[in-house]
């Protein structure tokens, strides 16, 4: 298998012995670089938010992952729903999900943002997945950074798997 | 105690056919005024040289739906800075007529606190200068705090913007790469029509 003279340095990943030519796929390729700066809308609701900022405080450090926090959401990848969504803020939620150019994902952060939690009540809504599409639900009251840095690998394993998600965005 | 008694006496003093009636729990003296009267007998605690409640810490309301009439009370938590002292004024409002004046005239923090009252509990406070809801959206049908308002919306009673945003939602949808909402609406679909052919498949067993 494989091009002649080339050997496999990595899975899916070849070089041309004694030179810097590597050949890849492009699907790999995309979804290499897209693994590696995952920029975060600097977005927070409740409690939650406190611990995605311990996350990317010193001691968690989400930047050693190029996990940086984007002030806007049109140079955004990511929008971590951390914390309660209320009925009157999921608009204002929707319309910064809209804001987010392709490819964009969603990690619903909290119990809360999973499903309402607790909160099964007039004002919230049950889960921010009634009006976004989530890729990742990271469970916890709050959830530990450790578990949304669990959350964020789980993204990035999901982003590894993915075909032909480059080119003209529908 | 003796200290705290001293508003209750100098407001029986001057009041004495408004209040009535004066509690006590805990150590905290709470007093029950007619409403009608609620701006003067405020505006004195807040004005007397020896008394000088100058910082309402609280107003709110309780719905005593079924358990008391008139429904409604009005409670004012006063503090006063100079003196560290407590006291609670509360005044009786009833249902059918749930208004009572406001006092912005004697502290402007009571402007918010009327207006988070009014949003919660439908309570009008006459003379408030912009009395529009604080919490709620603007659109918002009932007051959430009353006894008689449902803890959890069905559908059909859903806020409409809302409503909004999740049809627009599953709009959408189309053009996200993974279509999860228009996913998830076909499984419960799905599930639905599931449940629907089992009751139908009982009927027919019956």
């Amino acid at each position: 298998m494989g091009i002649k003279g080339t050997v496999e340095v990595d899975e899916g990943l070849r070089q041309v012995p004694g030179t810097d030519v590597y050949l890849t796929t492009l699907d790999k390729l995309f979804n290499w670089a897209r693994t590696g700066s995952l920029w975060p809308v600097t977005f927070g609701l409740a409690c939650c938010a406190i611990e995605m900022m311990a996350a990317g405080a010193s001691h968690n450090d989400l930047d050693r992952f190029g996990i940086i926090f984007r002030a806007s959401p049109r140079q955004s990848d990511v929008l971590i729903v951390a914390g309660t969504v209320t009925k009157k803020m999921a608009p204002i939620v929707r319309r910064v999900f809209d804001q987010m150019p392709e490819p964009r994902y969603v990690i619903a952060m909290g119990s809360c943002a999973c499903s309402g939690g607790v909160f099964k009540t007039y004002s919230t809504a049950q889960g921010c997945d009634e009006f976004l599409p989530v890729d990742v639900y990271v469970p916890g009251c709050p959830p530990r950074p450790e578990a949304l840095l669990e959350g964020i690998i789980k993204l990035q394993q999901k982003i590894r798997r993915e075909h032909g998600r480059w080119g003209a965005f529908r | 105690m003796g200290e705290d008694m001293l508003a209750v006496e100098k407001l029986k003093e001057a009041f004495g056919g408004d209040i009535i009636q004066v509690t006590e729990c805990a150590g905290q003296v709470a007093v029950i005024v007619r409403r009608d009267r609620i701006v003067d007998i405020l505006r004195f605690l807040h004005d007397d040289g020896e008394l000088l409640f100058d910082h309402l810490a609280d107003l709110t309301a309780v719905d005593w739906s079924g358990k008391k009439t008139p429904r409604f009370e009005v409670v004012y938590n006063l503090f006063s800075i100079r003196y560290k002292r407590y006291l609670r004024i509360k005044a009786q409002v009833p249902e059918e007529d749930p208004r009572i004046d406001s006092v912005t005239c004697i502290w402007k923090t009571a402007n918010w606190l009327e207006r988070e009252c009014y949003d919660m509990f439908g309570i009008i406070f006459e003379g408030h200068p912009d009395l529009r809801r604080l919490i709620m959206p603007e659109d918002w049908q009932g007051h959430p705090l009353r006894k008689d308002y449902p803890l959890f919306l069905e559908e059909d009673q859903e806020w409409p913007v809302y409503q909004e945003v999740k049809k627009k939602a599953r709009e959408l949808a189309v053009y996200d790469w993974y279509p999860m909402l228009l996913e998830k609406e076909k499984a419960e679909e799905a599930a639905q029509a599931e449940a629907e052919a089992q009751e139908a498949g009982h009927g027919t067993n019956a």
